[in-house]
Parts: structure tokens; C-alpha cells; sequence
């Protein structure tokens, strides 16, 4: 089985955000970046996968060079190669019709996502790349078995779960559960050395959507405090002030 | 030109956020001096007569179609063909699970450009610019799209029911939908029975740590159903087991905007706040009065939960029997 993994490098998840030049841009100073935690599961899914029945991970990202540390970091935790399309993520389409460009001739029989990123909060780029490709597309797994080629999943819907089949090729999209990620041991961390990493031109795809300025939530009020003998008087606070219950 | 709105049925009935998408679409519409058709594509589809008091928040057209299977992709050729027909340059849904499905198969077909949890009407007086939560909820970006045709998912819970018009005309719809949309073969759906899904819920009462395990989630859950609210749980919770994940929310969980969140024994790391921050009004009970969480709440109680909730409890059913 040929698995494809699609990659994004977001700040660590305790990132304090912020803004720069009059919040037009990501304040980057400081920031710890990390594999997409759901991208991650992903990953170690694709690793369960072909550990069991054979196969490739490559791992794919479009960005640009400063993401190569997470890039061996996927390649330390077991994928074989990476492809990393130079190009600037600027939206989801770009991303995926850029994914889609380079993939379609390449044979996946499968192709994961994460549910979203945790920077962008999309959640649209494991959808455009089954479109483009026409291939079916399994949004929110928290479980995903091959057999032959055959796949049966298990996925989020509004309110509920629901059990669906499909047939290889696909695209699908991890959500939490899927599995658990892996730690790289200082045996992958020194393959990933070693590992082949392709840089590909990007194809000129242009984006459709632009950030234009940023903005943090508003700064809340001081909080009211209750007396825990009277926690009660909440309730009438919450009815009567708030009016929200 | 029109705006196109997805009416997302459920097993016959529309859910709240349907009104709140199409009040939406009527403000965008107005803005654009453009008309308001609706589809609703689904294997149940509401009465007529449901259909057309979506006339009642803005709409000018509710057009009708059944599928034959529940399914994302064959929705989305469905709102192509009903773009195209009514010359659509804005089409409008949910940012829920289905819409997010839907979102993606549609923008390739038009050839749209997509904006997703979007929490602003368009400012259409440069470019076309919509603001949408990033970060997962620790921060918000102006985004201009600039394709001809655009595609925004709305972030439920965020804009207002308006009504305003008279019934909309309904009419039967039809678009050959590809034995593609149907690849995917649902095997069985198991929908969350005798409770109020996370992401739908207008009230949340979530646990964390100090609730000690999972044993005690009577409390949470007593209180939870006293005001009609929904449960949830952070990061660690989940992790330990104690609660399903669908509970989580936060940064890796699920980011949610209730009308009131109450958090209790959560201490409010950075991710879990990211998840919660936009409810409209937060509680926050932890015997810790130094808990993060204090800082981004409305309303606080420094004590125990094992001696609030009780008290929360009997507030709430007095409450709730005088009403």
C-alpha cells in the first residue's frame, strides 16, 4: 500500500499568539513549531497501516525551508520519504491543488490529512485534493481499517458517528482517537538523517483567499466573584443580569 | 445573481442553524442588491411548509430535492447545479461537520474560493473581506477572497435570528447527481440519543481534573440536564479516559461558542481556553483562585465542586420549576 500523508507545521500548542507589523503578520519570535497534531496522527496511522500489510509513507508539506526540522521530525517517527513543495501556504487551495498536482500521477491508494490545521483552522484541504482528484473522501475518521482495498471507517458527523465503506483509492481525515502519536527514537531520529527529502518547484497555483490583518479577542472584564456558601445566587445572576439561562 | 443558501435538514426538520444561515445570506444578499435562494438536498426533507417560512428570515426561493443517501458530496453537486442555475456568487452553510464536507467538493466545482468559521458579514467596500477565528480561537483574521464566486461557512451560534419577510415560494428541484457523490456506503450512524450534541448546545457544562474521576460525573451531568445544557470535558479528562473524546474541547478538541460555558475543576491551560473563549458569558468554579481560567471568566466561585455543584443543582431546579 501506497500511503500519502499531507503535512502542515503549525506553533506548538501552548503558543502565546501574537501579532506584528500593526498586526498584519504572526509574530514568530519564540515560537516553537511542531508537526499539525492531527496531520501526526495521521502519520503514525499511515506507519499501523503499512507495518501490518506493507507499503510507503511519504510524507508531503507545501511551505517553505524553515520547515524541514518537522519535516525529518515525520521522518524520524518512521515515514519513508518527504516531498516538500516550496511554495508559501497562504490557503487551503493553494495547498491542495498544489498536493494534487504533484500526486496524481504518483499512484496513492491512499491519501491522509488531518482534520484541520490548529493555525489556519480550514479544515477544507483533505476535501479539495479528493475533488481535484475525484477521488472519495472520508472527512473526520477516528477509526480507519484497510483490508485489500477495501476501508472501513469510523467518522465524526454533527450530533453522532457514523460507520461508512469505500473502496482504494481515497482521501480521509484524521480526527482525535484515530491513535495515539509516536514518540521518534534516537534510532529514527538518526535515519531521518538519511532519509530522502525532495524539494519540487511549486507548480504557480495562485490562492484565493489572503490574510489580510489579524486581531485577538477582545479583553474580558473582571470576573464577578461569588461567595461558594451562596453559590446558588449564580443561577439567579446568570437569569436576571446575564439573562443567558 | 444570487446568493445560494444550504438548508441542512435532519431527519425532517430543520435545526436552528439553517434560520441563523439563511437571516445571514438575507444581510449579504441586501448588501449586494441580490435575491436569496435556498436548497435543501437531503433524503428527509422537510415539509412544505417548513420550507417556505424560510421566507420568514429572507428567503426569496427555497428550492427542494431528495437524495437518495445522506451524503456530502452528492449535497454538493446538488448546490453546483442550484449555483449555476440561479447565478450564485455567494453560497452559504453551516461551518458544522456536514457543511465542512460539502464546502470543499463545491469550491472545486465553482471553482470557489472557500472562508470557513466566518463570524462577519462581508465588507464589500474593498474587495471582499470576511473574518474568520484562527488559532483555534486565540485569534481572528480578515480574510479577502478573490475569486468570482465565494464560499462561506458560518460559525454556528454567532449571528442573529432577524425575521423579517412572508413565505418563500417553494419549488422542486432537480440535478442528475454522479454515482461518484454515493462511493462512500454508509454502513450504520449511531446519533448521540437523549442528549444535546456539544456543538449544537446554547448552554455547556464542562469538567475537568478537580472533578476527581470519572464516578462523579452525576454532578456534571445533573446540572447539565437541569438547564438543558450539553457536557464536555477538557484535555485531560479525555486523555485519562475518564469521558468520550467528542467531550474534549480545546485546541486539539473541538472549539465551541455556547451562549454560557461553565467549566468546573478545570484549571484553563492556554489550549483548553482556546476552545471556549468565544462563548458569550463563562463560569468558572476551582478551588484554586489563582486558575488561569478566572482571567477569561464573567463569573467565578473559588471553592470546592463537591460543594457547588449540589448548591448549583437546587438553584437551578428552583429555577427551572418557577419558569
Amino acid at each position: 500500500m501506497k500511503i500519502l500523508v499531507c503535512m502542515s507545521v503549525v506553533p506548538d500548542t501552548t503558543t502565546k499568539i501574537t501579532f506584528t507589523d500593526n498586526n498584519t503578520k504572526f509574530n514568530t519570535a519564540g515560537v516553537q513549531y511542531i508537526i499539525n497534531p492531527y496531520d501526526e496522527l495521521s502519520l503514525t496511522r499511515a506507519l499501523e497501516l503499512t507495518e501490518a500489510q506493507g507499503g510507503t509513507v511519504t510524507v508531503i508539506h507545501v511551505g517553505l525551508a524553515d520547515s524541514e526540522a518537522s519535516i525529518r521530525k515525520a521522518l524520524a517517527i518512521g515515514a519513508h520519504d518527504a516531498i516538500r513543495i516550496n511554495a508559501e501556504p497562504v490557503d487551503a487551495t493553494l495547498v491542495a491543488q498544489e498536493i494534487a498536482n504533484w500526486a496524481g500521477s504518483q499512484g496513492f491508494d491512499l491519501i491522509l490529512t488531518g482534520r484541520e490545521s490548529i493555525d489556519y483552522n480550514g479544515g477544507l484541504v483533505g476535501g479539495l485534493i479528493a475533488a481535484h482528484l475525484d477521488l472519495p473522501f472520508i472527512n473526520i475518521v477516528t477509526q480507519l481499517d484497510v483490508a485489500g482495498t477495501e476501508v472501513t471507517a469510523i467518522r465524526d458527523i454533527d450530533g453522532g458517528k457514523e460507520t461508512v465503506k469505500a473502496n482504494l483509492p481515497l482521501v480521509a481525515s484524521a480526527q482525535k482517537d484515530l491513535t495515539e502519536p509516536r514518540i521518534p527514537n534516537m534510532r529514527g531520529i538518526m535515519a531521518a538523517r538519511t532519509k530522502p527529502l525532495q524539494v519540487v518547484e511549486a507548480s504557480g497555483v495562485q490562492a484565493l483567499g489572503q490574510s489580510l490583518s489579524f486581531e485577538l479577542p477582545p479583553a474580558k472584564g473582571a470576573v464577578k466573584l461569588i461567595d461558594a456558601e451562596k453559590a446558588g445566587d449564580l443561577i439567579q445572576m446568570l437569569h436576571q443580569e446575564a439573562k443567558i439561562i | 445573481m444570487s446568493i445560494l443558501i444550504f438548508a441542512e435538514s435532519s431527519e425532517g426538520k430543520f435545526k436552528k442553524a439553517v434560520f441563523e444561515a439563511v437571516s445571514y445570506g438575507k444581510e449579504v444578499a441586501d448588501k449586494l442588491g441580490v435575491e436569496v435562494n435556498v436548497l435543501c438536498a437531503s433524503t428527509q426533507v422537510p415539509t412544505d411548509a417548513d420550507l417556505a417560512a424560510l421566507g420568514k428570515f429572507g428567503a426569496n426561493k427555497v428550492w427542494k430535492m431528495t437524495l437518495s443517501e445522506d451524503r456530502p458530496a452528492a449535497m454538493a453537486e446538488a448546490l453546483a447545479d442550484a449555483a449555476g442555475k440561479c447565478g450564485a456568487r455567494v453560497v452559504v452553510i453551516s461551518n458544522n461537520y456536514n457543511g465542512k464536507s460539502i464546502a470543499p467538493a463545491l469550491a472545486v466545482q465553482l471553482k470557489a474560493s472557500i472562508a470557513s468559521g466566518v463570524i462577519s458579514v462581508p465588507d464589500t467596500n474593498n474587495g471582499f473581506q470576511v473574518k474568520r477565528g484562527v488559532y483555534s480561537g486565540k485569534a481572528f483574521a480578515q480574510v479577502n477572497l478573490t475569486s468570482v464566486v465565494k464560499i462561506l461557512a458560518i460559525t454556528p451560534n454567532t449571528f442573529a435570528i432577524k425575521e423579517s419577510g412572508n413565505d418563500a415560494a417553494v419549488e422542486a428541484f432537480s440535478a442528475s447527481i454522479s454515482d461518484a457523490s454515493y462511493r462512500l456506503k454508509a454502513q450504520s450512524v449511531n446519533k448521540v440519543q437523549g442528549k444535546i450534541p456539544l456543538t449544537e448546545a446554547e448552554v455547556v457544562v464542562s469538567g475537568g481534573r478537580g472533578m476527581k474521576g470519572p464516578e462523579n460525573w452525576g454532578l456534571i451531568e445533573d446540572l447539565a440536564t437541569t438547564l438543558g445544557a450539553a457536557t464536555a470535558c477538557s484535555k485531560p479528562v479525555a486523555d485519562m479516559d475518564w469521558r468520550p473524546h467528542e467531550e474534549h474541547v480545546g485546541q486539539t478538541g473541538i472549539t465551541i461558542k455556547p451562549n454560557l460555558y461553565i467549566a468546573v475543576g478545570i484549571s484553563g491551560a492556554i489550549q483548553h481556553l482556546a476552545g471556549v473563549s468565544s462563548s458569550k458569558v463563562i463560569v468558572a468554579i476551582n478551588k484554586d483562585p489563582e486558575a488561569p481560567f478566572f482571567k477569561v471568566a464573567d463569573y467565578g466561585i473559588v471553592g470546592d465542586a463537591f460543594d457547588v455543584l449540589p448548591r448549583l443543582i437546587a438553584a437551578a431546579k428552583e429555577l427551572k420549576a418557577a419558569q
